[in-house]
């Protein structure tokens, strides 16, 4: 068949969040034909925003959060078993197991995996972890409840703020050593990071900022026993949580064809893959945490979003793309929207915070925990974080969208008397917006924007 | 389905960057949904099958309908292959 013909075999790659979602769609949008879900966890698919929170606190087990299905979507389901490559001319994958999988129309949604601490420093010792997956969560969750003298968390980002939060809900003492001067502070800026830094310390956890980690270092028995700093300081420590970002799962995908590198798997704005040529393939798809693409509100970059709502948007756009002739395909264009829970502190966030020059509070206050900051780009309002203020963002989401005037003008009962904008306070303040239309080239590595923003 | 199956599982989630942390699912089924911390909710995505009816109570009560209700699996079986 060619791409314009209604496809008979889809194959989604990739059976979490984006994947599931994309094969309810698929049938949604009236796909009949024969579907599989390939993943590589052997877990049916499972949310993995409370395996940093309810789960480590014990409250919740890891079999307590699997995914609702919302419909029936009659897949064949290949679990536990990962695609190791692709033949686009033929539209096969490859499994590990030696099986291939045809296609007529592909659904890359491989997502990512955490980045792990280097071998060589320590990466292998007993009580060295990383959280993503159930099992993950699971090894960390009985390395917590067996009551360490310390845990050692690397990287002060949302992960390393919600692990350390319940460490400390948990009695357990907890280390962060961070390599900024804020937690937070790549993602929001340093303003916003500040406060964060204060929940930090009223938690009373044991924060280094402008700190790295030099080594892990074990007993004789293999297992963790101390960090050593780049301050000459050692931190004892028997569990370690590496929270140092996230890696794209696009290894499978090397030297097939498609432009695909260790930031993401690009595709156009209607989440068609692009081959390595830079041209849509019209027969493979990209979806969820492993996207990168031109969005319009961001024009002159790809960006990659970790967000749980981005996935789930991806998804349906996709599929509703695979299952359509190009002159009916959608474009995906969300606003950017996740949310992370730490320190007792809800904080939902809007638009691309790390894209700013300038931040303004606009409710309450940074030294509570319910404040609301506006951020700007050249003078429009691009972004907003919201503490402990779940149910203002609605009115920002549509000035966002508009464009509206930065510093915004909102009344709000609750704001200052006078909106004062501060430097934003990103280490690496942002490349100028180019005033150009998107061009889908692949821009080299290292990203401009593979967005720091969190997880959820 | 088979006849002397137990009541049938159910499954949820809730989408964190809708829910304004109004806090009525937290009054319909405490045992499913809490907060933690003033504005933090946390729930558990597979609650005994036997308080259906107040989890389902929960999500009608949503002022912004932020919860999602559905299966464990779904009625057809699963063919999850082990080897070809």
């Amino acid at each position: 068949m060619n791409a314009s013909e209604t496809p008979e075999r889809i194959v989604v790659v990739g059976a979490s969040l984006a994947g599931l979602r994309a094969a309810e769609a698929l049938r949604d949008e009236g796909f009949t034909g024969e579907l599989t879900l390939i993943g590589d966890e052997p877990h049916a698919p499972y949310d993995r925003p409370p395996l940093s929170k309810a789960v480590l606190s014990g409250w919740l087990t890891t079999d307590h959060t699997e995914l609702p299905r919302v419909r029936d979507i009659a897949a064949r389901w290949l679990l536990g078993t990962s695609a190791t490559g692709l033949d686009l001319r033929a539209r096969r994958v490859e499994l590990a197991d030696g099986r291939q999988v045809a296609y007529d129309r592909l659904l890359i949604a491989t997502g990512t995996r955490a980045r792990p601490w280097p071998q060589q420093q320590g990466g292998t010792l007993h009580g060295v972890h990383v959280l993503r997956t159930r099992d993950d969560a699971d090894r960390l969750r009985t390395a917590l409840a067996a009551g360490p003298g310390r845990v050692l968390v690397i990287g002060a980002g949302f992960t390393g703020g919600e692990v350390a939060s319940v460490c400390r809900d948990l009695g357990l003492e907890v280390t962060v050593v961070h390599r900024g001067d804020a937690p937070l502070a790549s993602a929001l800026g340093g303003v916003v990071g500040r406060a964060a830094t204060g929940w930090y310390r009223d938690a009373g956890v044991d924060l280094r900022l402008g700190t790295t980690v030099r080594a892990l270092e074990g007993d004789a028995r293999g297992r963790l026993r101390r960090a050593l700093l780049s301050d000459g300081t050692v931190v004892e420590a028997e569990v370690a949580l590496v929270a140092a970002g996230a890696m794209a799962n696009t290894g499978w995908l090397a030297g097939f064809g498609l432009a695909a590198d260790a930031h993401g798997v690009a595709c156009d704005h209607t989440c068609r893959a692009l081959a390595d040529d830079g041209t849509p393939r019209a027969d493979v798809f990209v979806a969820g945490d492993v996207a990168r693409w031109p969005h319009p509100l961001y024009p002159g970059q790809l960006l990659r979003l970790d967000h749980w709502d981005n996935a789930v948007a991806q998804a349906r756009t996709a599929a509703h793309n695979m299952t359509r002739p190009p002159h009916d395909h959608r474009a995906h264009r969300p606003l950017p929207a996740f949310w992370s829970n730490q320190f007792g502190v809800n904080l939902k966030c809007l638009g691309l915070p790390s894209l700013a020059d300038q931040v303004v509070v606009t409710q309450g206050s940074l030294d509570e925990h319910r404040f609301v900051a506006a951020y700007g780009h050249r003078g429009r309002l691009i972004a907003a974080v919201a503490a402990d203020s779940p149910r203002v963002l609605d009115g920002y989401a549509s000035l966002i969208e508009a464009g509206a005037p930065f510093p915004p003008e909102l009344n709000a009962t609750d704001g200052p008397d006078r909106l004062l904008p501060l430097d934003a306070g990103f280490a690496h303040r942002p490349a100028p917006v180019p005033d150009r239309p998107t061009v889908p080239s692949i821009p080299p590595a290292p990203s401009l924007r593979s967005v720091p923003a969190g997880h959820e | 389905m088979t006849t002397d199956s137990p009541p049938e599982e159910l499954r949820l989630v809730v989408d964190l960057n809708r829910c304004q942390s109004y806090g009525q699912c937290v009054y319909a089924a405490p045992t499913v949904f809490r907060f933690h911390g003033e504005e933090v909710l946390e729930y558990d995505y597979a609650p005994d099958p036997g308080i259906r009816r107040e989890v389902e109570r929960a999500a009608a009560a949503c002022p912004v309908q932020a919860i999602t209700l559905g299966r464990a699996t779904e009625p057809a079986p699963l063919t999850t292959e082990s080897a070809q």
